[in-house]
């Protein structure tokens, strides 16, 4: 197994072992690849919702629309993710990936089972959306696809701890491991939980698309799917704000205000992550009111605290980390003085804060058991996902991404310029995008819905005209942002094949070791107390005043509705 | 040293933390009890809490208690395919079925009386869309549900299904009048 050998990147000093580069590679383009069609699907997607337009016929729309979901939300996601896995433990930690050959072994049944699943939605007859409810039946292929990726996944998620294993037993660090594997180390258990859920609902679904199995309980595939659908988005979370930690090392060599805080909030995630699935249940029959409030809430909120924790402790890190370089005026001078042209960082600062503001507020306002009645299946719904992950995940792997394009894939970027505006175009756009498809949301607009109009029906209703209006800017909106993503492929898949190749630094046949680093001052002084960021402190103030206002302006609204009880 | 490198204090959970995490913790923390106060709190003083009652069907037993309330309070029909306008007294048990594409029938109710709506679906699932109020419920099949409702201002509202149901979800669309 000492075939491999390591090279230590004379840009970042990070040292990549050659089997896990490559895998980190290809995994990392094909997830590209997934972003390229699931963006060309958006196209049609958006602009079928703006009324004015109304582009693609129903059939072509719901077709389009499943498949965009899935290519995004699943394949994109995903395979990103599984090379975050591999940067973060093999390339973290200095150490040699286990298994390569069972690596690739799982890239080829993500890679089958990606294709079987488009494969089969793009002949027709599985537009059943990724949620797949029965009885509504896709083709068995579509089962398969999503099965065989699943089980691809999960075993790269297994290669990952077996890559910690090797760290550990080959001693390549000492101490802990470093924060961002230990972010890492949270998506990866929680993937672990949530993909065998999501095995133990698709494959009896599966068996019931051949015949095998008679019937699956519309209520029973229901809640077992959310404990996988819902669920899986706080690996994307675990994983992106382990990616903002990095981030803010890599762009400003901060460390942690306090490994203890935030490796407890991300021990929280763990704990309380596996909840939630009841968000998706919330306005279902049947599902008793105990278990809605302590699901959905992840027993007391506590998964909400710790992502309130991570929101303070990464901003704060950057702000401790400019104001120990002299950028010491006022509450905002070591912001005002961040690198705003550098993507890598803007792109992270634009998801970190509409990740909080926008996906963070309106997730957990409609994850509130009754406000919940207000929004369900409205666009608003894809209005906060949009937040969450196309704004909050999406921007940080675009993010990365800037940061790989030299370090990982040895290429100079082309066009800089453009990728320094990418961030902003597409961040902001999608915020605004968010912002008016919650607008629409708000006014009752239905989400997957081909027709707004409801053509054909005897007794249409008639949305208010605000609602049109909002409708109309997301179309607008939408196109705008999936120019902004449409740069990001150009700017990335261009430095692939044309980017000036880079020097690939000092190759050996052995690891380097981890130098342990000297125990800094204020680690002896346990329980020193200063006030050191007080600008991130403000601005979390002002996130507390936009989520509480917010908060209580729902429950008005519900308090005027029709009684239920 | 930073967060992509082994923290250089081996018992990571031994550090200090510093007044603004200290501050906030407690902070996130409160308002976290204030959130999970408020679900608990409105089941109690609230108006608007989604009812759990819920029973196992199928779409015979669902059809013929329906079809018993439309053949006693039907009042006229309308639109083209002579849907029955439904108009139960105060306080009864209320039916709707939502099946591909509609919803049957059209109900007719008072407002500030109270009712016990039951929801199924005869095939896939469909959403309940109240609008313009804008109260959403699930529809699922095997499944009713009964809510208790009491429509609190008069008018026409329309029920809207927003669970993609299929190639005419779109033109799933019905109403309910409250007097
Ligand atoms: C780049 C610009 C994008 C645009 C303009 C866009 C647009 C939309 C719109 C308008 C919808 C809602 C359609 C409806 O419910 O009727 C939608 C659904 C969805 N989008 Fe996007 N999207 C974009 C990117 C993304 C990305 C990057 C992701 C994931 C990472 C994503 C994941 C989803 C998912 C999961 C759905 C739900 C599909 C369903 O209801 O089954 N989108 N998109
Ligand atoms: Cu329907």
């Amino acid at each position: 197994m000492s075939a491999t050998t390591y090279r230590t990147c004379p840009r970042s000093g990070l040292q990549f072992e050659a089997s896990a580069e490559k895998l980190m590679i290809i995994n990392a383009v094909t997830a590209v690849v997934a972003l390229l069609v699931g963006g060309i699907l958006a196209i049609g997607v958006v602009l079928t919702r703006w009324p004015a337009v109304h582009w693609l016929d129903a059939d072509t729309f719901y077709m389009v629309l499943t498949a965009h979901g899935i290519d995004m939300l699943i394949f994109w996601i995903i395979f990103f993710e599984v090379a975050v896995l591999y940067f973060c433990s093999s390339t973290l930690l200095r150490c040699r990936l286990a298994t390569p050959k069972l690596a690739w072994a799982a890239y080829v049944l993500m890679l089958v089972g990606a294709v079987m699943n488009n494969v089969a939605v793009f002949q027709g007859g599985s537009s059943v959306m990724m949620t797949s409810y029965v009885p509504m039946m896709a083709s068995s292929w579509f089962y398969l696809g999503l099965i065989l990726f699943a089980v691809g996944a999960l075993i790269a998620c297994f290669i990952f701890f077996g890559t910690l294993v090797i760290a550990k037993r080959d001693k390549t660090y000492q101490g802990s491991v470093p924060l961002v594997t230990f972010g890492a180390i949270t998506a990866a258990i929680i993937a672990v939980f949530t993909i065998t859920s999501g095995a133990i609902i698709l494959i009896p679904t599966w068996l019931m698309s051949l015949g095998v199995v008679q019937s699956v309980d519309a209520l029973v595939y229901r809640t077992i799917w959310w404990a996988f659908g819902h669920s899986s988005q706080q690996i994307n979370v675990a994983a992106h704000i382990s990616i903002w930690y990095a981030v803010a090392a890599i762009a400003f060599g901060a460390k942690p205000m306090s490994e203890r805080v935030s490796r407890m909030a991300f021990l929280l995630y763990i704990l309380f992550l596996q909840l939630a699935s009841a968000h998706h249940l919330l306005a279902d029959p049947g599902v008793s009111t105990a278990w809605k409030v302590v699901n959905t809430s992840y027993f007391m909120y506590f998964a909400v605290l710790a992502s309130m924790i991570h929101g303070l402790t990464i901003p704060g890190a950057i702000e401790v980390a400019q104001r120990a370089k002299g950028y010491n005026n006022g509450l905002f001078e070591w912001l005002r003085k961040a690198p705003w042209g550098n993507p890598v960082f803007s792109g992270m600062f634009i998801a970190l804060i509409g990740f909080g503001f926008l996906g963070g507020i309106s997730g957990v306002m409609m994850g509130t058991e009754q406000l919940n009645m207000i929004i369900h299946n409205t666009i608003y719904v894809p209005g906060h996902f949009h937040a969450t992950v196309v704004v909050g995940t999406t921007l940080s792997f675009m993010a990365l991404t800037y940061f790989l394009i030299p370090v990982l894939f040895r290429r100079e970027m082309i066009a800089p310029t453009l990728a320094k505006w990418q961030p902003y175009l597409f961040g902001f756009s999608m915020y605004f995008f968010c912002l008016v498809m919650m607008g629409a949301g708000t006014l009752g607009v239905s989400r997957r819905h081909w027709d707004m109009a409801f053509s054909g029906a005897a007794m249409a209703y008639e949305w208010p005209g605000a609602a049109y209006l909002m409708m109309g800017l997301v179309g607008m909106s939408g196109v705008a942002a999936i120019a902004g993503g449409a740069i990001y492929i150009y700017v990335t898949v261009g430095s692939l094949l044309w980017g000036k190749k880079l020097d690939q630094g000092a190759v050996s046949e052995k690891f380097t070791p981890i130098p342990p680093t000297a125990p800094t001052v204020v680690a002896q002084s346990y329980g020193s107390a200063g006030f050191t960021a007080p600008g991130t402190f403000a601005l979390a103030m002002v996130f507390l005043v936009a989520f509480v206002l917010y908060y209580f302006v729902n429950w008005k609204y519900l308090s005027t509705l029709w009684g239920l009880a | 040293m930073s967060a992509i490198h082994p923290p250089s204090e081996r018992v990571w959970w031994k550090h200090p933390l510093d007044r603004v995490e200290g501050t906030w913790i407690l902070i996130s923390f409160i308002w976290c009890l204030v959130m999970f106060g408020m679900m608990v709190g409105w089941h109690i003083w609230g108006k608007q809490n989604l009812s759990t009652e819920t029973y196992k069907t199928t779409p015979e037993k669902f059809s013929a208690k329906t079809q018993a309330m439309v053949d006693k309070y039907t009042v006229r029909t309308e639109t083209a395919d002579k849907i029955p306008v439904v108009a139960p007294p105060a306080g009864s048990d209320v039916y709707l079925i939502a099946r591909l594409w509609s919803f049957w029938p059209i109900l007719e109710l008072e407002k500030g009386k109270t009712y016990r709506l039951h929801l199924t679906s005869m095939d896939y699932n469909h959403g309940f869309s109240l609008q313009p109020a804008n109260i959403n419920v699930q529809v699922v099949p095997g499944y009713e549900h009964v809510l208790k409702i009491t429509p609190n201002q008069a008018g026409t509202y329309s029920v809207v299904c927003n669970e993609f149901c299929g190639i005419n979800h779109h033109a799933m669309v019905s109403r309910i009048y409250v007097k």
